[in-house]
Parts: C-alpha cells; sequence; structure tokens
C-alpha cells in the first residue's frame, strides 16, 4: 500500500461519501429545542483554520431514570448523605444521539462520519475515554499502531497520524464532539 | 533571392519571454528547487504565497552579517555609517523599481503591516491627531470607505476595522462570475461621500489583473484617496506606481524572491509628509520632552524602533535579481504559463476554473474547483507527487463564497517555473478524481 493509499484508506473514502449521523440541513441553533427531563443537549461549531472547514456537532445524552433496585437501595440511604457518596447507585449518562453537519476534505467528514458510529449509544465516560485513545494515535506521528478491537473504523485513521497537517481535520469533530459534550454536561 | 518573403509560422511564443534555456540557468540560482519531496523532484507552484530565494538574496543578508552589521541612522563609528548607507541604498533600488521617489518608500515588515500603518494612520487623524495637515485623512459617520469583493483579508479586515473605530461605512464593489470587477457598480459605489478607494492590482485567487487605471480615474473623481495591493504584480509584472495614479501601494518582500520580514508602503510624498505616524518610539523623531514629541519628515516618521536591515538589504539583492532578467520577460513567461494553465484545465473533466477563461489576460496561476474532491485532498494528492501547491480559501473568503466555493486548490508559477512542471501538474490533477472514486455524475455536484 502506498502512503497515500495508506492515508486514504478505503474505510476513510466510503465514510467521507456516506457521512452517517449528517443532519439533511446545516444545524442551526440548539437555543428553542425544548429539552426533556434525564435529556441534556450540547452542540458546538469547529472550524480548522488552515482550510476553513467546519463541522457542527450537536450531541444528546441521556441519564435513565433509576431503576425500583437503585430506587430501593437510595431510599434506604440517610436523607443527608451527600450526592457524591459511594454508597449511592450510579445512573448511567449515555450518548444517545450525535448529529452534525458540516463542509471539509474527506478525512474530515470520514472521522465525523465515524464518530457517529462509534459513540452513539456508548455511555459519556466510555465515549471519552475512547476519544482520549484516539487523539494518542492521532498524535502519535505514526508511532502508536492502533487497536482495530478498540477503535473499530477509527482504526483507519492511524495513517493521517504520519500527516501532522491532516491531524486537525481528522480531529475536528471530535473536539466538536467534547466541547458539545461539556455544553451537554452544563444543561 | 526568392522575391517572396519566406513563410513564417504563427509566434506561438512571445518573443519577448523568457526561453525555457533560460528558465533551466534561473533554476540553478534557486538551491531549494533541486530537493525530492515525497520519492520526487520538487514542483513548486505555490510562489503566489511565497517565492523561494536565489543564492545571490541568501548572500546579501549573510554578507550584511558578516560585514557590515550595525544599527542604522543612530551611532556615527564606521560601521554603522556602512550599514546606514546600505539600508538606504535598498531604499533607492526598491523605490526605483516600482517608480518611486525614494522617500516614497517606507519599510515595513509585511504588505498587512503597511496597509494597517495606512489605516492607522488615518484613525490617528480621526483623533485630530497630526494637525490641521492631517485634516484630509480624517473620517467619521458619513464617510465611506470601498473596498472590492476580491480582496486578500489583508486589504479588507483593517478598513473593516477603520470603520468601527472612526464611524465611517464600508462598501465595497462586487465582482462578477468570471472574477473581474463590475465597473458599471462601481461607478455608483464610488461617490462623493467615498474617502478611500482601496483594492488589489491582481487577484491571488482569480489571477485577474483589475484595471487601475479606470478605478484610480472614478476615485480622482470624486477626490478619494486610493491604495493599490501590490502584492501579486510586483514581484511578477513591470509596476510603475506613478504612472499608475495611485496615491499609495503597498508589497511584500517575500513573495518577489526577498526574505520574510519585509515589505513596503509606497505614498505620494505629500500625503506622507501630511499623515501623523503609526508606531512610534524611537528613531522617528527630532526632539523630544516629557509631554510631548516632534517627528521626522517621511519616510522615518513610520519607521519606528530598530529596522529589518538585513532583509531590506536582501529585498534590494531581490529586486537587482528580478531588474537583471527582465520584468517584462518574465511577465511575458508568466502570462504563457498562465494560458498552459487554463488550457490544460479545461481538458480535464470535472475541474472548474476560478476566474477568467481562456486567452484572457492572467497572472501566471489558476485556482481550481475539483468536483466532488475538497481542495485539501487535492493538495494531498498533489504533495504526494512532489507538487506544492496551495489549499484553502487563500485569505480571500468572501471571493470564494462569491464564486460559489470554500476552498479551492491553487497552482501559482514564477520565474523559475517551467512548462514541464506546468504539464506534470495537470497530468496530476487529472489522476485526482479517478483516486478519490468520484464518478463523472456527480460533476457541477457536491
Amino acid at each position: 500500500m502506498s502512503d497515500l493509499q495508506n492515508l486514504y484508506q478505503q474505510i476513510i473514502l466510503d465514510h467521507s461519501k456516506a457521512r452517517h449521523g449528517a443532519a439533511p440541513q446545516p444545524l442551526g441553533s440548539i437555543d428553542d429545542i425544548p429539552i426533556p427531563n434525564g435529556t441534556h443537549l450540547g452542540q458546538s461549531h469547529q472550524v480548522n483554520t488552515t482550510c476553513g472547514d467546519d463541522v457542527t456537532l450537536r450531541v444528546v445524552v441521556k441519564v435513565d431514570p433509576p431503576t425500583p433496585e437503585q430506587l430501593a437501595i437510595s431510599n434506604s440511604l440517610p436523607f443527608e448523605i451527600s450526592g457524591d457518596d459511594p454508597r449511592l447507585p450510579k445512573l448511567i449518562a449515555y450518548v444517545d444521539q450525535v448529529q452534525w453537519s458540516g463542509d471539509g476534505c474527506s478525512i474530515s467528514m470520514a472521522s465525523a462520519s465515524v464518530l457517529h458510529d462509534l459513540l452513539t449509544k456508548l455511555p459519556v465516560e466510555d465515549a471519552l475515554e475512547l476519544l482520549g485513545t484516539f487523539r494518542e494515535v492521532l498524535r502519535s506521528r505514526g508511532k502508536i499502531e492502533p487497536d482495530e478491537e478498540v477503535l473499530g473504523d477509527a482504526a483507519a485513521f492511524g495513517g493521517v497520524s504520519r500527516y501532522p497537517a491532516r491531524v486537525k481535520c481528522a480531529m475536528l469533530p471530535w473536539v466538536a464532539f467534547e466541547a458539545a459534550l461539556n455544553e451537554a454536561e452544563r444543561s | 533571392m526568392s522575391p517572396f518573403p519566406a513563410p513564417t509560422s504563427p509566434p506561438t511564443r512571445s518573443a519577448l519571454a523568457l526561453t525555457d534555456v533560460e528558465v533551466e540557468r534561473i533554476r540553478n540560482d534557486f538551491p531549494v528547487l533541486a530537493q525530492r519531496v515525497n520519492g520526487h523532484p520538487l514542483t513548486y507552484l505555490d510562489s503566489g504565497a511565497t517565492s523561494q530565494n536565489p543564492i545571490s538574496v541568501m548572500e546579501a543578508e549573510q554578507e550584511y552579517y558578516e560585514q557590515r552589521n550595525a544599527a542604522v541612522h543612530r551611532g556615527a563609528h564606521t560601521l554603522a555609517v556602512i550599514a546606514t548607507e546600505s539600508f538606504e541604498l535598498a531604499r533607492e533600488k526598491v523605490a526605483a523599481f516600482v517608480g518611486a521617489l525614494t522617500d516614497e518608500i517606507v519599510w515595513t515588515s509585511n504588505a498587512t503591516e503597511a496597509i494597517n500603518l495606512i489605516a492607522y494612520s488615518f484613525s490617528n487623524a480621526s483623533l485630530w491627531l497630526g494637525g490641521p495637515a492631517a485634516r484630509r485623512f480624517r473620517l467619521g459617520a458619513g464617510d465611506e470607505i470601498v473596498v472590492t469583493e476580491g480582496e486578500h483579508h489583508a486589504n479588507l479586515i483593517p478598513w473593516q476595522q477603520l470603520a468601527l473605530r472612526t464611524g465611517a461605512t464600508l462598501r465595497f464593489i462586487p465582482i462578477l462570475d468570471d472574477g473581474s470587477l463590475d465597473l458599471a457598480a462601481a461607478s455608483v459605489i464610488v461617490n462623493a461621500k467615498t474617502r478611500v478607494l482601496a483594492f488589489t492590482h491582481a487577484s491571488n485567487v482569480t489571477g485577474v489583473i483589475n484595471p487601475v487605471e479606470e478605478i484610480v480615474a472614478l476615485a480622482k473623481a470624486v477626490g478619494a484617496l486610493t491604495v493599490l495591493d501590490a502584492c501579486q504584480t510586483v514581484p511578477h509584472l513591470p509596476v510603475n506606481v506613478t504612472a499608475l495614479g495611485v496615491d499609495f501601494a503597498v508589497f511584500s518582500g517575500h513573495k518577489m524572491l526577498g526574505p520574510t520580514g519585509v515589505g513596503a508602503l509606497f505614498g505620494r510624498a505629500e500625503l506622507l509628509a501630511a499623515m501623523p505616524p503609526f508606531l512610534t518610539g524611537g528613531s522617528m523623531i527630532t526632539t523630544v520632552s516629557m509631554e510631548a514629541a516632534e517627528f521626522l519628515a517621511p519616510p522615518q516618521r513610520f519607521e519606528a524602533g530598530t529596522q529589518r536591515i538585513s532583509q531590506a538589504i536582501a529585498l534590494a539583492a531581490a529586486v537587482d535579481y528580478l531588474t537583471e532578467t527582465g520584468m517584462g520577460r518574465i511577465a511575458a513567461w508568466e502570462a504563457e504559463l498562465g494560458q498552459r494553465l487554463v488550457a490544460g484545465l479545461a481538458e480535464i473533466p470535472g475541474v472548474r476554473l476560478l476566474g477568467p477563461g481562456a486567452g484572457v489576460e492572467r497572472l501566471g496561476l489558476a485556482a481550481v474547483d475539483v468536483a466532488g474532491v475538497h481542495a485539501h485532498d487535492v493538495g494531498q494528492y498533489l504533495d504526494d507527487a512532489g507538487i506544492a501547491v496551495r489549499v484553502g480559501h487563500h485569505c480571500a473568503q468572501p471571493l470564494h463564497k462569491r464564486l460559489g466555493v470554500t476552498a479551492s486548490t491553487r497552482a501559482s508559477a514564477y520565474l523559475y517555473t517551467t512548462t514541464d512542471e506546468v504539464d506534470l501538474f495537470l497530468a496530476t490533477l487529472a489522476e485526482v478524481r479517478p483516486f478519490f472514486g468520484v464518478s463523472e455524475l456527480s460533476v457541477g455536484g457536491k
């Protein structure tokens, strides 16, 4: 495989055309979207200043209501305990939906598509861990061989890490995801 | 002897232009061009962004540091005198190169700083600095600054900011589909309220060369000051700022075989003499008290602090190189390369040229949109073949928006660019859409 084929792996070219999770229209503001209980909404617009590529990524984070067992446990605990008491049953926040819109090169568009497939329905903690792993691979200048078991289709971006000028392209949607998640957690 | 003149084939090349043999010889003066990139000989087609340096320019800078380095315009020791003479001789050469008087050239860090110098000087005048002489530069509510839709951000944002600071209104002359200025609209937009008209001599994206005389005539008819962004023309065409009749012009050293860190502002002598300074401090004053200062005459008034001495001297060496080669011959060569690009691009399916088509005068550059493939990916494919082009919006987002694209791929030539390089670029560009698996069906679509 030539360097160029290693950079533009078929998975990347396919995702750049399929654009999973891409909204039919450019995403607008989220200010007027009603947010149901247990749901958090965040959105981020990121621009690659080198080329003007942009991605707007919206994330819906959900926390399912406690199960009857969890309710029973928390009802059995003394009323005065603090919210982060380890005895309290932990409610899992997860990435319920990812939607994005944008305009950019095949690397950034494919990366957004892969992100959508990979992170949707993952617990937030796992999604962030995956983001960290992806970032580490991308910043490794080709030194870290991506684990396909962990990163799935995102492993195809391993070749991008040898092109420092293109790392930003691949990271663009992931940076948007991170910022959108931050906003969702605050909402 | 035959009574009939010998049949001559129509000239396919301008007799004026550099020849292939000369270009090959020129290339020997540019060491950077001899290298291999990604396993291929470097094909450098990004001179519109920055040009390469001939050995003589690099030697001039090194020779200065080895033999003559001293602070200029201060100190009476021998080295200081020699450094000052070299520095001022550089100004003389650069001024002569663009048809200006020596004291009409102010050194700046680059063209962007030169435009900011004008804008901030006007801004200061608008705060009543510079006294009655500077009254003509004052701007306020009701005044209009006019630019064009085809500007590099460097000739747009300083004027946006000046309008914000002074309350003046910023207007623009629109661009037509072929990248040329809408002169009919210009004659309406430039009106009695227009105080400043800033426009580019030639577009760094479309390669269009604007009709400077016509635009200057519009400005003169209403008493507006003209500012010419000559970054893309001073390196590539014979330019005489005095003959063009503009009030100000700016250009950059690194685009004309010179080093980075030096550019120049041309301003008509009587205007510079009336303008308040932008940057202030040492080297630009006559007498200073704790309360006030008096300023030197131009150009020193606009050159506060230690100057870019070695860069100015190296830029003068670049001007020598260009003059010896002949600006007319360089321009004719690049015009041929520009037409060769345009003709070749027309043969590639799914490639749209931004700007004027075949036969229309343009710089030796071409920016294209490749249907279905983002500019960044196009650039990556070319880079893999050792071909350096510019991708993105080339600091002209409004122009790209006007032409219906967010980014483009630009190949730009210079005096050291060969026809073989242009042909290699064209052949490699033709491989891009097949590589990315973009079908013919998507031509014209996203």
